[in-house]
């Protein structure tokens, strides 16, 4: 915006007067000129303290020996990585987080798209059906976690019930490594397919309806319309929820957390994820600083890798359709 | 990225009936309306969504003996629910200075994500600045950054600061987001008039009073919805309030992991304490949960 200056008075010859003119004048500009900054500064501020700085220190952390209570001890280099990597419980941990990552982000995305298309009908209450898709996301997901290691119990649980009453043999949820990633992958998917439901419904009303219009008139099916106009139309959301799902997901913590009562992620750690192996590094029994600064970094690594894949990916993909780029570059 | 206030216009507004009867001509093919088994499929999402909830309290409303029988619950609640409730509420877990921390913490991370958040966005939207640009896609950068893997140092600082086991080892990492900043950024891009600001600025109010007197009450339904979800957001986070809180002075989802580890025979006592951590939550949802909905549909078409 322009710069408005206080109105200039014309000089009197005192001396007193126009020195005060003349500070409230150059306060003024202070003001314009600062305070843009004042107010952007609070952002910046805390996540140089509270993001940038934790994140960068905990390499420093990752390559010296540092005891949860003893503090900052020798300085070992790579010793921590090698000693992370040679564990067998951090490749089980990986391949978990991977796994249930997969198993919660794949049927997410589809199911929310179907979700979304059938609100999209011209519905009677149609608020009422949006909400009833978004109820699970005011439930903790220590919560749902709770509720779900229930249901999914091995004994007397009711999901081994109700298949029981159809002739299936009761699944080991907290004992088979796929089931018990399966029904941690459900509680996610339990939490958050409403929620992206509703995403994915905002961006299929703004695909311009003449785009449809024009394909009727094509003689295309509806099942036709959804996968050439909605689906393509959708990418660049797809991408979106895909890349939050990624960084989220591979941190998962809480749901594998309090899947049993002991949160170590089941006795062989079957469902133990790479977070999950931090927490025990850094405030289990060996409360190794050094190890879970490793650990960390390395799944900050990964997260970074396969955000980059993504981009590359989705980039090539979306270059072959007609699709608007999101977010970048607008301004 | 200007999207969003056509989109609205969309479901609300004047051309509504036109947009509507439009699509009701495509894509609901011969009939005006779609047919039962569109309602049928949105019933079954409903129940799914629900049912787990029900669950909760039908396990709740029992005892341990009964859940142990019967593995599939009964249809209707049984007569134990406020005994159930009644025994959280007396339980080693320290549930009133729980539900305490919850409230203080979500309250105070909520009013001051809006706060900050509303500064920082009448600034990158309305105020010219050198460096405004690059800044706000730092911004925006910052939130593909998964900052939970610095908890190592914050915790050892937050140590350093003699702050854990307290609160604002809690709300201070949370007081602004690059959510917020963003979002705020988006919608008074579009709410506030230049001339608004220009005018008070004629008048002769500082910056600080034209924000105060012009731009947050432009900002008020988008710092409502930012509220709400940081609200939720706060009400249902538990790692790093587990790990630097500890269960010495927790918030409710630590006090529900301690009331798992130290009841966990009795599933009628873990599920009444999931039931009366999640009332709160359920009350926010039917007051504001149409609120909810609008604030998602309409981040996800500026996002």
């Amino acid at each position: 915006m322009s710069v408005i200056s206080p109105p200039k008075p014309s000089r009197a010859p005192e001396a007193a007067q126009p020195r005060r003119v003349g500070f409230s004048q150059r306060l003024g500009r202070w003001d314009v000129k600062l305070s843009p900054y004042l107010y952007v500064s609070p952002f910046f501020l805390l996540f140089a303290v509270t993001g940038l700085f934790p994140l960068v220190y905990t390499a420093y952390v990752s390559v010296h020996e540092w005891h949860l209570i003893g503090g900052q001890g020798d300085f070992v280099g790579f010793q921590n990585f090698v000693d992370v990597v040679q564990q067998p419980r951090f490749l089980t941990a990986l391949r978990n987080t991977f796994s249930i990552f997969l198993l919660s982000s794949v049927p997410q995305v589809i199911l929310a798209i179907v979700i979304a298309a059938v609100l999209d009908a011209n519905l009677r209450a149609k608020t009422f059906w949006r909400m009833g898709v978004l109820l699970p996301y005011v439930v903790a997901p220590v919560a749902v976690s709770l509720i779900f290691s229930k249901l999914f119990a091995d004994q007397s649980g009711m999901i081994n019930a109700l298949l029981g009453t159809v002739g299936v043999d009761a699944i080991r949820w907290h004992a088979d490594p796929f089931a018990s990633h399966f029904a941690i992958a459900t509680m996610v998917n339990f939490r958050w397919t409403g929620y992206n439901a509703l995403i994915f419904l905002a961006a299929m009303q703004a695909v311009p309806r003449d785009l449809y219009e024009a394909a009727v008139i094509d003689g295309a099916t509806r099942l036709r319309q959804f996968f050439s106009i909605t689906v393509p139309m959708l990418r660049p959301t797809i991408i979106f929820i895909v890349i939050t799902a990624t960084i989220g997901g591979l941190q998962i913590f809480d749901e594998p957390r309090m899947f049993d009562q002991l949160g170590q992620g089941g006795s062989d750690r079957q469902w133990m994820t790479v977070t999950m192996y931090l927490y025990e590094l850094g405030w289990g029994a060996q409360k190794s600083f050094g190890r879970a600064a490793a650990v960390a970094w390395i799944l900050f690594l990964i997260i970074v890798l396969i955000g980059l894949l993504n981009f590359a990916i989705t980039r090539r993909i979306s270059s072959t359709g007609s699709t608007q780029k999101p977010k970048r570059g607008s301004r | 990225m200007t999207t969003s206030v056509p989109m609205i216009r969309q479901t609300a507004g004047a051309g509504a009936a036109r947009a509507a009867a439009r699509r009701r001509g495509l894509t609901g093919g011969a009939n005006r309306r779609p047919g039962w088994v569109t309602y049928l499929f949105l019933g079954v999402a409903l129940a799914v969504a629900a049912y787990p909830i029900y669950y909760a309290v039908l396990l709740a409303s029992s005892d341990a003996i009964t859940i142990a029988q019967n593995p599939i619950p009964s249809l209707l609640p049984e007569g134990n629910l406020f005994g159930n409730i009644g025994r959280v509420l007396t339980a080693d877990i320290q549930f009133w200075p729980a539900l305490i921390n919850s409230i203080i913490v979500s309250t105070l991370t909520a009013l001051s994500v809006v706060v900050f958040s509303t500064l920082a966005g009448f600034s990158f939207a309305k105020l010219r600045f050198r460096g405004r640009g690059p800044l706000l896609v730092f911004v925006i950068a910052t939130m593909a950054v998964p900052t939970q893997l610095g908890i190592v140092p914050l915790f050892i600082v937050m140590s350093k600061l003699d702050l854990t086991g307290k609160l604002a080892a809690v709300i201070i990492p949370g007081m602004v987001t690059a959510f917020g900043v963003f979002w705020m950024t988006q919608y008074l891009e579009e709410a506030l008039p230049y001339e608004l600001i220009e005018a008070a600025r004629v008048d002769g109010c500082s910056m600080i009073r034209t924000f105060w007197h012009v731009a947050l009450p432009a900002a008020r339904p988008a710092a409502a919805m930012l509220a709400l979800f940081t609200f939720v957001g706060s009400w249902t986070n538990f790692f790093w309030p587990f790990i630097v809180l500890g269960s010495g002075n927790p918030t409710l989802p630590v006090a529900l992991q301690l009331l798992q580890a130290t009841y966990f025979k009795d599933y009628s006592l873990i599920m009444a304490g999931v039931v009366v951590s999640t009332i709160p939550l359920v009350l926010v949802f039917i007051v504001a949960g149409r609120q909810l909905v609008t604030g998602i549909m309409q981040g996800a078409v500026k996002g």
